[in-house]
């Protein structure tokens, strides 16, 4: 099998593969580009100064931390504590949890967020400004019977919270369940079947198998799409106005901009921050995203850590 | 290995039948096994071997007869006669005294070795970390593994994660071990220390039924083999009677069949140290 070296072929010195095609579409996108600028600097409506001078607005700035951060993350505490109960009630051998987690999920997924919010917010508070939480019917009954009470326990003036961002916050929340709870299932069932069987065959309670053994390694599957979720739920807190809220980003900077008669700089204000608050968490993801995924299905997390310590694999 | 003959048995199988999708696996499996007894399972696949081991510490519901294990009813309360389900906590609490492994380990990937160990004790028997850490090393070092108390599963040959899989039932401190095909998963030069393992444990007088194809391991350390085929018990005996002088031709025919496979094995693991020993030596010189 030995050859001389004159026999052997050398470094391979080839032409690359042409790609005439990208040189065309850099030049559309150039010429686009072109425009797209030649229309910020010849439109004075644009008023790019004024935008930042927006984003830095007080009322502008509270808006951001109490509407749209303050919100998601609210939300997504919700979505997700509540999503994972969902999920867990839908694997149940349990008919009663299984139809609940069921009929919640075809809701709440069935409803846009706007009109949940609006339902929350305007509607509900129409309905009960204040709830009195006693027996159902106990009006009736008292009135039928007599009494001098209305079988009533407790009170809360729901009217005094319904334009607050903690109602904003829980309908976006409740929404969000039902979308994490089908993230949270498809978690819990990517999990082996012999990962249950082993924690049972050890004694372990239904209850205790799941937290201990089930839920910690479906969250490797959970947590990617959970990211995505968050932002999205970033972008879904401009829809916090429909409850009304009114300490929300986007709804603050566009009013500043028509107090002001500037609409575009209004808009872009609002726009701005959503991108950068939204490359933040994107940030995040990627390095979340890492730490969960790595090694999957064989090696966890330490793997790396175990193997720089010198020990062997 | 000694045995009272005298003694109750710990496992008591009376008629147990069990079907899938209306097609019987188990068609009437009687079966006792006394204290200190090690009882290997044999039988082609799909003979039910691996599903009658389950239907002991309850992984699987049985349809007909009953299992009772040191007396107690697996998976039913009887009262006065009439069965009425345990609850999944009862069934749970029941599972306690009887360890398993399985045929992929399944150790939990997210823990490392003495973390799985020490995962049941505390969970489940309420004992302190601190002191179930210490027992899981303990147990660690028996089965050959101190130095691998914190490595991650994914992180040790199928051996050696078979043989935490073992610690870890261990742990629990069962009066039963079942083993489900614990070394058919494994490389063949991996078997051995498996193997080594669960005869030291039976040499100790654990109670052991053991589903397995490993004909030395059956010779060796079973006091009893049961051959199954088809669902049913075709014949059991010492090892010396059933591998040694089968009455049945199903048998004979199994184990002839075992016997080629296991010349191949042999043959394959020869092959396979011989391979290594030769990528060694080309390896050397370059280093």
């Amino acid at each position: 099998m030995t050859t001389t070296t004159e026999d052997r072929p050398g470094r391979i010195e080839a032409r690359p593969v042409r790609h005439p095609w990208r040189w065309v579409a850099v030049a559309g996108i150039a010429v686009l580009a072109a425009m797209l600028i030649s229309s910020f600097v010849t439109n004075e409506r644009w008023n790019f100064p004024f935008a930042f001078e927006i984003m830095v607005q007080r009322p502008v700035i509270e808006g951001l931390w109490k509407g749209t951060i303050f919100g998601t993350f609210g939300a997504m505490v919700i979505g997700i504590v509540l999503g994972v109960l969902l999920a867990v009630m839908r694997l149940s051998t349990n008919p009663v949890l299984r139809g609940v987690a069921f009929v919640y999920t075809w809701f709440f997924r069935a409803i846009p967020r706007y009109v949940l919010l609006v339902l929350l917010g305007t509607g509900l508070v129409f309905l009960y400004p204040v709830f009195d939480i006693g027996v159902p019917f106990g009006q009736q009954i008292s009135a039928a019977l007599g009494l001098s009470t209305d079988l009533t326990f407790a009170q809360f003036a729901y009217r005094d919270l319904s334009s607050t961002i903690w109602v904003g916050a829980l309908g976006l929340g409740l929404s969000e369940a039902a979308y994490m709870a089908e993230i949270a299932r498809a978690g819990i069932l990517s999990v082996d079947r012999g990962q249950t069987e082993a924690a049972q065959a050890l004694g372990m309670p239904p209850g205790k198998t799941m937290r201990r053994i089930v839920l910690p390694q479906a969250m490797r599957v959970i947590v990617p799409p959970t990211g995505n979720e968050t932002i999205a739920m970033v972008k879904d807190t401009s829809l916090l106005i429909a409850v009304p809220v009114i300490v929300e980003l986007f709804y603050q900077s566009y009013q500043f901009g028509q107090r002001t008669f500037q609409i575009m700089p209004g808009i872009v204000a609002g726009t701005i921050w959503y991108l950068i608050v939204c490359s933040v968490l994107m940030v995040g993801q990627y390095f979340l995203e890492r730490r969960f995924g790595r090694g999957f299905g064989t090696a966890p997390a330490a793997r790396t850590k175990a193997t720089e310590a010198g020990g062997e694999h | 290995m000694t045995t009272d003959a005298a003694a109750p048995a710990l496992v008591r199988a009376l008629n147990v039948t069990k079907a899938f999708h209306g097609v019987e696996v188990l068609k009437g499996i009687d079966l006792d096994v006394r204290r200190g007894e090690v009882v290997v399972l044999l039988g082609p696949s799909g003979s039910g071997k691996t599903t009658f081991l389950r239907c002991i510490n309850q992984l699987e519901t049985i349809d007909g007869g009953r299992i009772w294990v040191d007396g107690d009813l697996m998976g039913y309360d009887d009262r006065g006669g009439v069965l009425h389900r345990l609850t999944d906590r009862r069934i749970a609490a029941q599972r306690r005294d009887i360890g398993m492994c399985f045929q992929r380990f399944n150790l939990f990937p997210h823990m490392t070795a003495v973390e799985n160990v020490a995962e049941a004790p505390v969970q489940v028997k309420g004992i302190g970390k601190r002191e179930a850490r210490e027992r899981a090393r303990t147990l660690l070092d028996r089965v050959g593994l101190a130095d691998k108390a914190d490595s991650y599963p994914a992180q040790l040959s199928g051996g050696q994660q078979q043989r935490v899989a073992i610690a870890r039932a261990l742990a629990m401190e069962p009066k039963l071990m079942l083993f489900d095909e614990p070394t058919s998963a494994l490389d063949p030069e991996l078997v051995g220390e498996v193997l080594a393992v669960m005869r030291e444990l039976a040499a100790e007088g654990m109670t052991m039924i053991v589903v397995t194809h490993e004909m030395g391991f059956a010779r060796e350390v079973a006091d009893r083999v049961v051959f199954m085929d088809a669902g049913a018990v075709v014949e059991h005996g010492t090892p010396a009677e059933v591998i040694g002088r089968p009455q049945h031709e199903r048998t004979r025919a199994f184990l002839s069949r075992m016997h080629a496979q296991e010349t191949e094995h042999a043959r394959v693991a020869a092959e396979h140290a011989a391979a290594e020993e030769a990528a060694l030596a080309a390896e050397d010189p370059a280093g």
